[in-house]
């Protein structure tokens, strides 16, 4: 404790305020005139804010989160107001996406560009996350931008996918096949199914073992033609893959090739109906199908 | 508890630590007496003409076509263009107002060396809405020595009512100036009845609000140091003009030596000047113009008019202050005379720099094409194998026609050989050949197009060049982009 008395210090002329730590005495400067009104001005701003917008947290079991304010602002409003206003300004050309056809779309700049648009953000948001930007794709996710296509490329093929999925059990119209997991299940012994890899890599037209192949030839006229054929160049209805061009949605190698036969990859794709809106998903379709692979 | 001594035991009457001096300057009021005389006339016709141009521009309409807009001077930024009477200026070539604005910083030179600081002294904004709010004051609470008296004068409602409306006026033609300028900004009979109705954009509320502030304190409360302490206008005048300028003068090789005028006194062995001081009372800038030429001196030439008044009533010739050339003071006070001469190196120079640049803009106008072109290449993916080998990129290609008619234009690919492209929506192109697409009027089309080269193709080419032709006029724009192969 100190005994304050009024003192000036001599060098700047402040008053202290009686404060001393180790020797060095505090000096009693004033906050600047501007800086306390301007304080003072944000008190006065807070209460206004507080009577006017939505500020206090309510109290458990008044049935409300916070007081409203006399503004009756809301932020969860202004964006059911905006999305009102979204869907008011797409109304038109929804309205026109989801009856038009193909050709329609192509051949109405207007309705192309409409469709291109939201198909492109609604892309960005949904889809790119697995595809990738531009539908580029990755490994287990397909390219949509080229020409290969397991199920179906053309707009309404794409439309059907969108909307069920693939292998999205819950809905009943999804596409859906299943490729037996030839190894895991005891179906075809390791030898065979080395064989058999050698076998798909000579018919996609690259070095293999050719004696090998010729041995698996029986197996896979056994096994696999059912589904991709007895020329192996796959079958779009029941979703099998071209097993002789140089497009491989699990990779290419004898490596990954031998895990496709054993294990069997059967990847999923979720239905977008009822996630999305139809004019969305008709979007979505004409969007895919402009990338560049789309099918007439 | 110990008992702690606060200040140490120096002695209480040294002296204490100088501080230096104030570097600020408290404002003295400047109380402008109203002048009469040919100046003051022309003051008063270039502020009708200046405000009249500002004030009733953007309601000037010129017709331009359907969807756009015919307002004669706007700057659209919601359409992105600018609009000058028959000039139309897309945001791409927004090299012109620069082009117009280096002009208007030589034509601003040129008249400076020429006649001076009439840009401050007649058509600065700054100069004529003080000169407006001036003339507000008066109004209100009479000339120079009225006001005087009543801001020494107690509060009254006399003095409450006159200061109170002077405020109030200015405050309206300060929301007027702010009002009047978001009509540059957007379509005026629009804006106009938006504004009031409260439906207008945020923006224009804002710099109306801004433009209102600005021109009250500008005008109203700070006039002369806005002139003398914010503008960099007076330094830089100080590197343009010299001895041939003209410039408000004070003749001392005529006026000195000064003297009060005594009756039955004659000018024998004396200067011109009586030392009236009427010179300083009119002045804005409250100096004494016969210190010689300074820094805050507007050049508005008042003192002219006032002293000639003296002059005439004293029955000596008018002019003792003058436009008049440094030089031929002095040529005078050594008893010599020097004509003005328009034709200076200085002269010379900025009119060849704004004959040249003016011919350099109206030909860059008149030689712009009619289309703008790009071709924006898909960043992802960066290229597309197909399943026979062959490998295509896609392009976004955007054109933009500047003219007001849609036009049906021809595009061809060249640079890649055998090369293939779609455009989605218009079709296929032969090898070789081409594609017609809309371009539509005043607008930017985008067109999306897939680039296909055969497979096996080896050669080194990963240039696209896309090439637009107008079939009607043969004018053709390329544009290119790379081309990603996917080789290497």
């Amino acid at each position: 404790m100190t005994d304050h008395k009024l003192e000036i210090d001599e060098v700047s002329g402040v008053e202290t305020t009686g404060h001393t730590w180790d020797g060095i005495q505090e000096l009693n400067n004033p906050l600047p005139r501007w800086w306390l009104y301007i304080f003072y001005a944000s008190i006065v701003w807070a209460i206004v804010y507080m009577v006017f917008m939505p500020a206090i947290p309510a109290l458990p079991g008044t049935g409300m989160t916070n007081t409203l304010g006399i503004r009756g602002h809301s932020d969860r409003a202004l964006v059911a107001e905006d999305i009102t206003q979204l869907n008011a300004q797409r109304a038109e050309g929804s309205a026109k996406l989801l009856t038009a056809s193909l050709s329609e779309i192509e051949t109405d700049m207007n309705l192309q560009q409409f469709a291109l648009a939201m198909g492109e953000s609604a892309f960005g948001d949904n889809c790119a996350t697995c595809h990738g930007a531009g539908g580029r794709g990755a490994k287990g996710y397909p390219m949509l931008a080229d020409d290969v296509w397991l199920w179906d490329g053309t707009l309404g093929g794409i439309e059907t996918t969108l909307r069920h999925g693939i292998r999205h059990y819950e809905d009943p119209d999804t596409r859906n096949n299943a490729m037996p997991a030839f190894g895991r299940d005891g179906l075809l012994t390791s030898k065979e199914i080395d064989n058999l890899v050698q076998f798909v890599l000579v018919k996609s037209g690259r070095e293999g073992d050719a004696a090998a192949a010729g041995r698996a030839a029986p197996i896979f006229a056994q096994q696999c033609t059912s589904c991709h054929g007895a020329d192996a160049k796959g079958n779009r209805t029941l979703g099998a893959p071209n097993l002789t061009d140089q497009d491989w949605l699990f990779g290419g190698e004898p490596r990954d090739i031998q895990q496709t036969i054993y294990n069997a990859r059967n990847a999923h794709m979720p239905a977008w109906q009822g996630r999305l809106d139809d004019a969305t998903i008709k979007a979505l379709a004409v969007y895919v199908h402009s990338l560049g692979g789309g099918e007439k | 508890m110990t008992k702690v001594t606060l200040i140490s035991s120096r002695d209480p009457d040294a002296p204490k630590p100088e501080r230096p001096d104030s570097l600020y300057e408290k404002r003295h009021q400047i109380y402008p007496k109203l002048a009469h005389g040919k100046f003051r006339m022309v003051k008063w016709l270039v502020m009708a003409g200046t405000l009249g141009v500002y004030y009733l521009i953007p309601w000037i309409r010129w017709p331009r076509g359907d969807g756009i807009p015919d307002q004669a001077v706007l700057a659209d930024f919601e359409g992105e263009k600018f609009y000058f009477f028959f000039l139309e200026i897309w945001p791409q070539e927004i090299y012109f107002l620069g082009g117009l604005l280096i002009l208007a910083a030589l034509a601003l030179f040129l008249v400076t060396s020429l006649l001076g600081r009439v840009w401050c002294g007649y058509t600065c904004p700054q100069t004529v809405w003080t000169d407006l709010y001036i003339w507000v004051e008066r109004a209100f609470e009479g000339d120079r020595a009225a006001r005087m008296r009543l801001d020494k004068a107690p509060m009254s409602l006399n003095k409450a009512l006159r200061k109170g409306g002077k405020h109030f006026v200015w405050l309206l033609i300060a929301f007027l100036t702010g009002g009047a300028f978001i009509l540059y900004w957007h379509d005026a009979p629009t804006i106009a009845r938006t504004f009031f109705k409260g439906d207008a954009p945020l923006t224009a509320y804002f710099f109306a609000g801004i433009l209102t502030f600005t021109t009250y304190m500008l005008a109203g409360t700070m006039r002369e140091q806005v002139c003398t302490y914010l503008c960099p206008w007076p330094r830089i005048q100080g590197a343009l003009t010299d001895e041939h300028a003209l410039n408000v003068t004070y003749r001392y090789d005529r006026g000195e030596p000064r003297a009060p005028l005594h009756k039955d006194q004659g000018f024998e062995g004396r200067g011109d000047c009586i030392d009236c001081k009427q010179c300083v009372q009119v002045c804005p800038m409250g100096i004494d113009i016969r210190d010689g030429a300074q820094l805050e001196c507007i050049h508005c030439a008042l003192c002219i008019d006032a002293c000639d008044d003296i002059m005439r009533k004293v029955g000596r010739p008018t002019g003792l202050i003058a436009y008049d050339t440094d030089r031929a003071v002095s040529a005078r006070a050594q008893g010599g005379t020097v004509k003005y001469s328009l034709l200076r190196p200085r002269t010379i120079l900025y009119s060849i720099l704004i004959v040249l640049i003016s011919t350099l803009i109206l030909w860059g106008y008149g030689a712009k094409s009619t289309y703008e072109f790009s071709v924006l290449k898909d960043r992802s993916p960066p290229f597309i194998r197909l399943s026979d080998g062959r490998v295509r990129n896609g392009y976004t290609l955007k054109l933009v026609n500047k003219s007001t008619t849609t036009q049906q234009v021809d595009i061809t690919v060249k640079g890649l050989g055998d090369a293939e492209f779609e455009i989605i929506g218009i079709g296929t192109s032969q090898p070789g050949g081409g594609l017609t697409v809309t371009s539509e009027a005043h607008g930017v089309d985008r067109y999306r197009m897939l680039v296909t080269i055969p497979a096996g193709d080896e050669e080194d080419r990963d240039n696209l060049i896309v090439e637009i032709k107008d079939p009607d006029t043969g004018e053709t724009i390329e544009a290119g982009a790379p081309f990603a192969r996917g080789d290497r």
